[in-house]
């Protein structure tokens, strides 16, 4: 455990000091919240709500999709990475500093989402339920964790870029993110709970507002979180740094 | 006691083979060059034993443990080959957090004063010269104080002085009963440190034996000269004729010209040049169609 707050703080420390990584992920769900929530369901307090929910989602897929595909990807490439293997620590500490480390990136990259709702659009919230939204933002981020990690471990840092970008956007669109609930055009209707997008999504519409989960979404949110931590342990395993044929 | 030991290892990267039925031992106290040409399979070796890759088959073993579990690694220190430090972090950042992964680290400043680097513990990796990334990389491997200090090619990159600097670092350490195994292309460094010399080439160990018979074996010159008819001397381990030159190879170029203008035969544009590493063993090698020592 201690080990792994040593991991977390020098994977926070090596982030701010390229503070740019950290606007980087807040940057989309803020600009979305002011071109699509503001203008056109900033004035409906239950539409705003939702929609801000709804961009919560979006930031926490965006920011652990990034930070974990994009950055473990490019540390396998760094000669730091297979010395810090030869240290007296077993995987364990590692992965749970970068998640500890993850986590704090992600609240933070939370807080322009949350800034923008509370002054420009009538979207409120009670304190208990900020509480409740605030650990469902951990627990939504476990399967794009997972997600990121995969990546991350299983490609070279120019495929884990190209991944991440093409895998995020069809994950928030066809999860229905960009629409209110209910709203999305029919065939997203249809595949929308067959993503983990979605089964996140409304959790956390659960969570700030009078939203009863889908028993499919959950389910399959579920089967995604199974999947992808296979997938995950499978891709971290067979890593043995950068290798060449 | 044996600190670490390779039994019949063969690693293959797809088609490569990048390590072929190799046995090698470090005991403790011993301070083991581990020499050969670039790409020979030396850091592949080095991997294997610190447990950054499994060996297709074969065993290997570290402190009596296998080396990819965390426990059978608290005993050794490690220098990455390249200089890899995250630029962003500053030089006492780093030694804190290689420090946290011991139980009895040497302290930051103690350590750094060692190996020159004491004014910069507040400086950004990015910001160090060449040398001084070198230095630091190799002061990690020592942080933990390790019975077993692993040191892929540490002096690759530097110059002469800082060469010797960090030369009377890794004495000093074998002094105070410190094993150590060093990996170097350069067969000087591992004569100025070394007792005990393993050769690799192609994958295979080639020769493990003492300094003085290894230096004896890649210490050959060539000897290369044109001549219609050589009569036979004493000393040369191999005569080859290539486009009208003869090369002969010999442990003692001297006595070899000595005795070739004594024979009285006519010869023009002689040349003596050292072989690489690769040449003598290849050569030697494959006249005597076995290793020179087991």
């Amino acid at each position: 455990m201690q080990l792994a707050l040593v991991h977390a703080r020098y994977q926070l420390l090596e982030t701010a000091r390229v503070p740019v990584a950290i606007f980087g992920s807040a940057f989309f769900p803020a600009a979305a919240m002011l071109f699509f929530v503001v203008p056109f369901a900033g004035r409906d307090p239950v539409g705003a709500t939702f929609a801000t929910g709804a961009m919560v989602t979006f930031s926490v897929m965006s920011a652990n999709i990034f930070q974990y595909g994009v950055g473990v990807a490019e540390d396998r490439d760094q000669p730091w990475n297979p010395y810090t293997r030869t240290l007296p620590a077993g995987p364990a500490p590692r992965f749970a500093g970068r998640i500890l480390a993850g986590l704090a990136i992600t609240y933070l990259s939370l807080i322009p989402v949350v800034v923008i709702a509370a002054t420009l659009t009538r979207a409120r919230i009670e304190p208990a339920a900020f509480l409740l939204a605030l650990a469902t933002v951990a627990v939504i981020s476990v399967p794009f964790t997972l997600m990121g990690l995969a990546i991350g471990y299983a490609l070279p840092s120019k495929a884990a870029i190209v991944v991440a970008q093409l895998v995020f956007f069809p994950l928030a669109f066809g999860g229905g993110l960009l629409s209110a609930p209910g709203q999305a055009p029919g065939f997203i209707e249809a595949i929308a709970p067959y993503l983990p997008t979605r089964g996140a999504v409304e959790l956390m519409w659960a969570a700030v507002g009078d939203y009863s989960v889908s028993p499919l979404s959950l389910v399959m949110l579920g089967v995604w979180v199974v999947v992808l931590a296979t997938l995950a342990g499978w891709a971290y395993r067979r890593d043995e740094g950068r290798r060449f044929s | 006691m044996t600190l670490a030991r390779a039994e019949r290892v063969s690693r293959r990267y797809g088609d490569v083979l990048a390590l072929d039925q190799v046995d090698v031992e470090v005991r403790a106290g011993e301070l083991v060059g581990l020499l050969g040409p670039n790409g020979a399979g030396k850091s592949t070796l080095i991997s294997l034993l610190v447990g950054l890759r499994r060996p297709t088959s074969g065993r290997v073993e570290l402190g009596g443990g296998d080396p990819r579990d965390p426990a059978s690694r608290r005993q050794i220190g490690v220098t990455p080959q390249e200089t890899g430090l995250p630029g962003t972090l500053r030089v006492g950042e780093v030694v804190d957090f290689v420090s946290a992964h011991y139980p009895d680290p040497v302290p930051r400043g103690e350590l750094l004063d060692r190996f020159g680097l004491g004014e910069l513990a507040r400086r950004q990796c990015g910001g160090l010269s060449g040398g001084q990334k070198r230095r630091l990389a190799v002061a990690l491997a020592f942080v933990g104080r390790p019975r077993l200090v692993v040191l892929d090619e540490p002096t690759t990159g530097l110059d002469v002085e800082a060469r010797h600097t960090l030369w009377e670092a890794i004495r000093a350490f074998h002094a105070d009963g410190g094993t150590v195994l060093l990996s170097s292309h350069y067969l000087e460094e591992v004569e100025a440190l070394a007792q005990r010399v393993v050769v690799i080439g192609q994958g295979r160990v080639l020769a493990d034996d003492s300094v003085e018979a290894i230096r004896a074996v890649v210490g050959v010159r060539r000897v290369s000269l044109t001549a219609d008819e050589l009569p036979s001397l004493p000393g040369v381990v191999r005569t080859e004729r290539v486009d009208g030159r003869i090369h002969l190879l010999t442990a003692d170029a001297d006595q070899l010209v000595r005795d070739l203008v004594a024979s009285g035969v006519g010869f023009r544009d002689l040349e003596v040049r050292p072989t690489s590493l690769e040449e003598a063993f290849l050569a030697i090698t494959a006249t005597d169609a076995a290793p020179v020592a087991a």
